[in-house]
């Protein structure tokens, strides 16, 4: 029995009660009912890929990697491909991320270099509440303040400044890539910030006290010697916000548009992977049908998972960089 | 002053300034959707909203009492799914397990965590819908509840990990069992974290939508018993804010201003419970 090998290192004298009086006192028993409550985590998981591996199996089988470079999705003709969904979801995520990443860190900085303690706490107390406002209420402020903005001042004013590019051309609908595009970025900052807030933070006194006593003034020393330093760290906090941006749902698939389109027009209508799961899921007829659904829904798992998977790990090389070399 | 120092130091001040207009706008945004809420949705909250069904398709009125009580019921299945695994497996892996073990365990959490909540719904359409035939309360509770797991086993774990050595070494010289100990000493210590970890886990998933879209699907009638389909605050948002009836749109934004009032006072609440000083482990 590994009884002997697994005492915890809590224990005062390891080893010191015998596997049948631990028995005895019950220990072993809490010990099997907490670990079949920690081992069903690992298989529900385990389930979820399996399951979405198995019910896309048809589609898998049928399209092959063909999926996901056909443009065609008609669930009439039972002719699926992912592509502008693919599309939607890559072009709505990016320019989230160029919205959200300089005004993220931006904010960041300040929170971590320049207010004191108190305010920096407080500010981090609304980021918090921010991060916990659910996708449907930004859905809700995007269909109804959003895209009425969109599509009277900025679609309208972007065309007149910068028309020229093939990016802001096109009618001014409201809805569409670049307004799916914005209310995500307005959700992933908080996810920037409070990431790049920490990591910042966890850089050394003496690398600032460093460049200042070299005669940088405090914005050098933070961009210069503090960012660099902690630079890892907030590629994570990216890739968190980017695994976030591309499987949200209801925030895209309300402001979106949901035309299966490929322009290079930012002010077309789209579509992302989220969003044609959400909307077409329940009516979905025929198994085909579903199962290409099915597997929309497996490339984003390994998407996000693989995101975020470098986020985390990235993070982490930078926290134990900061904690560990002071003297570097 | 030199000229190149004097462009060093605007450079230095204009740039921290910006900073300062960053934060400012990121945490400007919350102010900006509780005065949208309150201003649409404050007019359209009544007494009906809170005790009547949803009026048929043109005629004004009535309320979301369905979907409120819903919201309730499926929150409790998801609660009763999410809190027990997620608390005794957090003590298993504070407590009991190797670090192997802990390892695959904090790696499932996490990756689950990050799964995409749309595919979520996927999968328990797969395990409860399909083989029960009907969209149902359990369903969306089961989905919800799969949600809370990885955030409360999370945070959980790193509470009773924070319960200082000395008082585990007391109980046990005092000739407590392991479980004993647990029970009477570590885990009414972390009680405080413990407790605003599941509070945070349900504010997360009382919001969450994508997963019930095809799980628990809507109703516009009351969902008797837990094996019907059923109506959440949280979908009725979503298909009023993109019905094109006015009053619809009203009551959208009423049902927004109660969804997220609640989770935004959870969201305090939790964050009061603990004692000032000790950060919030982020879920």
């Amino acid at each position: 029995m590994a009884a002997t090998t697994t005492v915890p290192s809590a224990s005062p004298i390891p080893g010191s009660r015998s596997f049948l009086k631990r028995l005895r006192e019950g220990d072993e028993i809490a010990r099997l009912i907490t670990f079949l409550f920690a081992v069903s985590t690992v298989l529900v998981t385990l389930l979820l890929i399996f399951e979405l591996w198995q019910d896309s199996a048809l589609a898998r089988h049928k399209f092959g990697f063909q999926f996901f470079f056909t443009r065609v999705w008609d669930p009439i003709a039972e002719q699926f491909g992912a592509l502008p969904f693919i599309y939607g979801t890559m072009v709505t995520a990016t320019v989230g991320l160029v919205l959200a990443v300089p005004l993220g860190i931006g904010a960041a900085i300040f929170l971590a270099e320049l207010a004191p303690a108190r305010l920096s706490d407080a500010l981090e107390f609304f980021i918090d509440l921010l991060a916990a406002v659910p996708s449907v209420i930004y859905g809700l402020l995007g269909v109804f303040i959003v895209v009425p903005l969109m599509r009277d001042y900025v679609q309208p004013g972007l065309k007149n400044t910068l028309g020229f590019l093939p990016l802001f051309s096109g009618p001014a609908y409201g809805i569409g890539f670049l307004t799916a595009g914005i209310v995500l970025a307005i959700m992933v900052i908080p996810y920037i910030i409070s990431v790049s807030r920490e990591v910042l933070m966890s850089v050394p006194r003496d690398q600032r006290e460093a460049a200042l006593s070299l005669g940088s003034t405090r914005w050098e020393s933070t961009w210069k010697v503090v960012v660099p330093f902690a630079r890892t760290g907030i590629m994570g906090s990216i890739f968190l916000a980017l695994a976030r941006a591309l499987g949200e749902t209801m925030a895209v698939t309300m402001v979106i548009g949901n035309t299966p389109t490929i322009s290079a027009s930012l002010f077309s209508p789209g579509y992302s992977i989220a969003a044609v799961i959400a909307n077409e899921f329940t009516e979905a007829t025929g198994d085909l049908y579903l199962s290409a659904l099915i597997e929309l829904g497996l490339v984003l798992f390994l998407l996000t998972f693989l995101l975020n998977g470098l986020a985390r790990l990235l993070i982490v090389v930078t926290s134990q960089r900061g904690g560990g070399t002071a003297n570097a | 002053m030199s000229p190149r120092l004097r462009w060093r130091k605007f450079v230095s001040g204009f740039m921290l300034t910006m900073t300062g207009v960053c934060a400012l706008v990121a945490v400007s945004v919350l102010f900006f959707i509780l005065g949208y809420l309150v201003y649409h949705g404050g007019t359209s909250i009544n007494w009906s909203f809170f005790t009547k069904l949803p009026k048929p398709v043109g005629e004004t009125g009535g309320g979301m009492a369905n979907a409120i009580v819903g919201s309730a019921k499926m929150l409790l299945v998801a609660s009763l799914l999410g809190v027990p695994i997620g608390f005794l497996g957090a003590i298993y892996l504070a407590e009991f397990s190797g670090s192997k073990v802990a390892f695959v365990v904090r790696y499932a959490a996490d990756l689950l965590n990050g799964v995409p909540s749309i595919v979520i719904g996927i999968f328990a359409y797969s395990l409860v819908v399909l083989p029960f035939k009907h969209f149902s309360t359990l369903a969306g509770g089961f989905a919800l509840g799969l949600m809370m797991i990885p955030i409360t086993l999370r945070s959980t774990e790193d509470f009773l990990l924070a319960v200082p050595r000395a008082l585990r070494e007391a109980a046990m010289a005092l000739g407590a069992s392991k479980w004993k100990t647990i029970a009477t000493v570590i885990v009414p210590a972390a009680y405080r974290g413990i407790l605003t970890a599941v509070l945070l886990a349900f504010a997360r998933v009382a919001g969450e939508t994508a997963p019930l879209l095809f799980t628990a699907l809507g109703n516009r009638f009351w969902s008797p018993g837990w094996n019907q389909p059923t109506a959440s605050l949280p979908v009725a948002i979503f298909n009023y804010a993109v019905a094109p009836y006015e009053d619809w749109h009203r009551q959208a934004w009423a049902a927004g201003l109660v969804l997220l009032g609640l989770i935004l006072v959870i969201n305090i609440i939790a964050r009061a419970v603990l004692a000032r000083g000790i950060a919030v482990p982020r879920a």
